[in-house]
């Protein structure tokens, strides 16, 4: 290529193809190289544009952690909470505005350990919130603590033998407490995670989709398997796509078969909407069904 | 702009502090309550989850404390004015997203009903000994708002005043109050809503892409950006610059703490409102707040018939503290004493600002019950030698 065709090329590219949902202005980000967590971004952030949402009326909410970061990369009304916490304050968000669409983009640690009672009371409340949940099978942000995913044998800085708990299986945990929509794809699986994205921001009532993430700087350095692409080769081979499958038949082991697909999608009315319907049996006529703010205060 | 007489019971009411306080909500045009059941604050909840369906707004039971916290936060950000209450070991839960509330500078009302501790302590008793907790209960350095009430009619008016103030602050504010406050049955007059004053929450009248949510330093309040308007702002608990974004370093840290402290150390003369009693020629002047203000009356009557000349002061704020009022005061009276349902939180602030200049005693008391009044007088003749 002549040097005249690497500078027309470069005119030719003037803005990335994500600027419209990427705040530019915080780039580069702080995220490791061969980590999940920008595949799954992208995925998120196509998924918006192939639905074509209006992003003045979406809003994401993290709590704390590698993935709480998301919150400050998306350019959209955006709120970086505290660890564990971002469920119920987007609860409170999406209650104020139900005709806006809230996102929460959360790790592992953050969403079901410190914020496992959040997260199994939004799911039986069935909160209209789409939860998106990037598990690297640790505690990354802090330097690769036991997480309640990591899977038994597996190492981490404070399981320097290897991890001896039985880890949470997500999809379980989250169908059993009540969610509309579950589903799992690895950071491999970008069209089928994408296609997820959308069929989960378009259910009503709580919609949870997990991303088994490579963490290459710490969970795969102190269990020595390899680099961010050897991860997902290690995705590839051993990825199995089960739709419908009970979540209960979803477990994961250390460097075991990977069970991903859609496991659930029902229908259920969402809290809101049996907020209305019970106090509409009550007062009859005299009860206005609850719409939230307009924004206008 | 004023009260809409939808949401104002107007009239004589026979309410507990409680239900007067509920009420002091909802007329404030509160829409959003997440809260967590614990005695004795309860009946702020239940009571709000009984009004609320017909007035376009949305009682939830939350999960725990933590999660009432942030939902009120949520809500906030929203654009409904949102509030919690709790007691005790629930007002332990609430520090840490108090704090986020104070970091992200976000308008919202919490009643604690104080009841005796530590741990699960007195559930149906009284104390006042969250003080301090209120005051530097979340962890880092900022500045706070706490009010007492001393009656089921200023649970009422002060609900509506501490909405006022995190709406002209941007803050979280704290109503103080107590179990026998709480449980205290009384005439509450609720005036027209014509007569309420309301503040409202300032939004920014930049256009989208030219408006940031921390637009101001030095203690000055920034209008809020409202979301779903296409502003797709950014807002985070860790410390951040003008934009919401964070920025990790001691400059940053410097220009965000200064601004939280600033912005009611500079407002202490708006903000600071205490009820004084024959403080002139006072010899004697007695600190106080909440229940505690009513209970030491017979023992001040008592005293003022023998000829001590006491003086008192009851704080409607007890933080920010009055300092500049009681500096004032400690150089010409012989003694001040703090009455409190606690054994010495608000003492200490009062002790260190008379910096040895009168004598200082303090009527304390471990909760449980309110002070008998021969106590307090016993103290008063000490302080009067």
């Amino acid at each position: 290529m002549s040097a005249k065709q690497v500078k027309d090329t470069a005119q030719e590219i003037k803005e990335h193809p994500m600027e419209g949902l990427l705040r530019m202005d915080r780039m580069p980000h702080i995220w490791c190289s061969t980590c999940g967590l920008g595949t799954t971004v992208t995925a998120l952030a196509t998924a918006i544009n192939q639905l074509g949402l209006d992003t003045n009326k979406m809003a994401v909410v993290s709590g704390i952690g590698c993935t709480g970061r998301v919150a400050g990369y998306l350019k959209l009304d955006s709120f970086h909470t505290t660890h564990g916490r971002a469920l119920p304050f987007a609860l409170g968000l999406h209650i104020s505005r139900p005709d806006m669409k809230v996102i929460v983009f959360s790790g592992d640690g953050d969403l079901i350990s410190i914020g496992g009672n959040h997260f199994i009371h939004t799911a039986r409340r069935n909160v209209d919130i789409t939860v998106i949940c990037v598990n690297n099978f640790i505690y990354a942000m802090t330097g690769g603590q036991v997480a309640p995913t990591t899977p038994v044998t597996a190492k981490s800085s404070t399981t320097p033998y290897g991890c001896y708990e039985h880890p949470f299986n997500l999809p379980r945990l989250a169908a059993s407490s009540g969610a509309t929509y579950v589903a799992r794809w690895t950071a491999l699986h970008i069209r089928r995670m994408t296609n997820s994205f959308k069929e989960a921001i378009a259910k009503p009532g709580f919609s949870f989709v997990e991303v088994i993430a490579p963490c290459s700087t710490l969970y795969a350095r102190l269990n020595r398997l390899g680099t961010g692409l050897d991860l997902m080769k290690f995705y590839h081979d051993n990825s199995v796509i089960k739709h419908g499958i009970e979540p209960k038949d979803a477990d994961i082991d250390f460097q075991s078969k990977i069970v991903v697909g859609k496991f659930i999608d029902i229908e259920k009315p969402t809290y809101i909407e049996c907020l209305n319907d019970a106090n509409k049996h009550v007062f009859g006529d005299k009860y206005k069904p609850y719409g939230g703010s307009d924004g206008s205060y | 702009m004023k009260a809409d007489p939808r949401n104002v019971l107007t009239g004589a009411n026979y309410l507990d502090g409680n239900h007067a306080s509920a009420e002091g909500a909802i007329a404030a045009g509160c829409k959003f309550f997440a809260g967590y059941p614990i005695t004795p604050s309860t009946e702020i909840a239940e009571r709000f989850a009984r009004r609320i369906p017909l007035l376009g707004g949305v009682f939830i039971q939350m999960e725990d404390e933590l999660a009432s916290m942030n939902a009120i936060l949520g809500a906030s950000w929203g654009g409904l004015k949102s509030m919690t209450c709790t007691s005790g070991p629930g007002f332990s839960l609430m520090m840490e997203n108090f704090g986020l509330g104070i970091m992200l500078e976000t308008p919202t009302v919490l009643v604690n009903v104080q009841r005796g501790g530590p741990s699960t302590g007195l559930p149906t008793l009284p104390g006042q000994a969250d003080m301090m907790q209120a005051r530097w209960g979340s962890h880092g350095d900022y500045e706070v708002i706490a009010l007492a009430p001393d009656s089921p009619q200023e649970s009422f008016e002060l609900t509506i005043h501490a909405f006022n103030l995190s709406e002209k602050y941007r803050m979280p504010v704290l109503v103080m109050t107590d179990e026998c406050v709480g449980h205290m049955t009384e005439k509450v007059i609720i005036p027209p809503a014509e007569e309420i004053e309301l503040v409202e929450r300032k939004y920014t009248d930049k256009k989208p892409g030219e408006a940031w949510p921390y637009e101001s330093t030095n203690g000055d309040i920034a209008p809020m950006l409202p979301v779903g308007k296409g502003y797709k702002f950014h807002v985070t608990g860790l410390t951040h610059d003008y934009r919401g974004y964070p920025v990790i370093n001691a400059e940053a840290q410097k220009l965000k703490v200064k601004h939280l402290v600033d912005k009611i150390n500079k407002n202490v003369d708006d903000i600071i409102w205490i009820e004084e009693k024959d403080t002139d020629d006072a010899e004697i002047v007695m600190l106080s707040y909440g229940i505690s203000s009513r209970v030491m009356q017979p023992a001040i009557a008592r005293a003022r018939k023998e000829g001590i000349k006491v003086g008192q002061i009851k704080m409607v704020t007890v933080w920010p503290f009055a300092e500049k009022r009681i500096a004032e005061l400690a150089g010409k009276v012989k003694s001040l004493i703090m009455v409190e349902m606690n054994y010495g939180q608000v003492f200490l602030e009062m002790d260190r600002i008379a910096r040895g200049r009168c004598k200082t005693y303090l009527a304390g008391h471990a909760g449980g019950t309110v002070h008998k009044p021969e106590d307090i007088y016993q103290i008063i003749k000490e302080a009067a030698k």
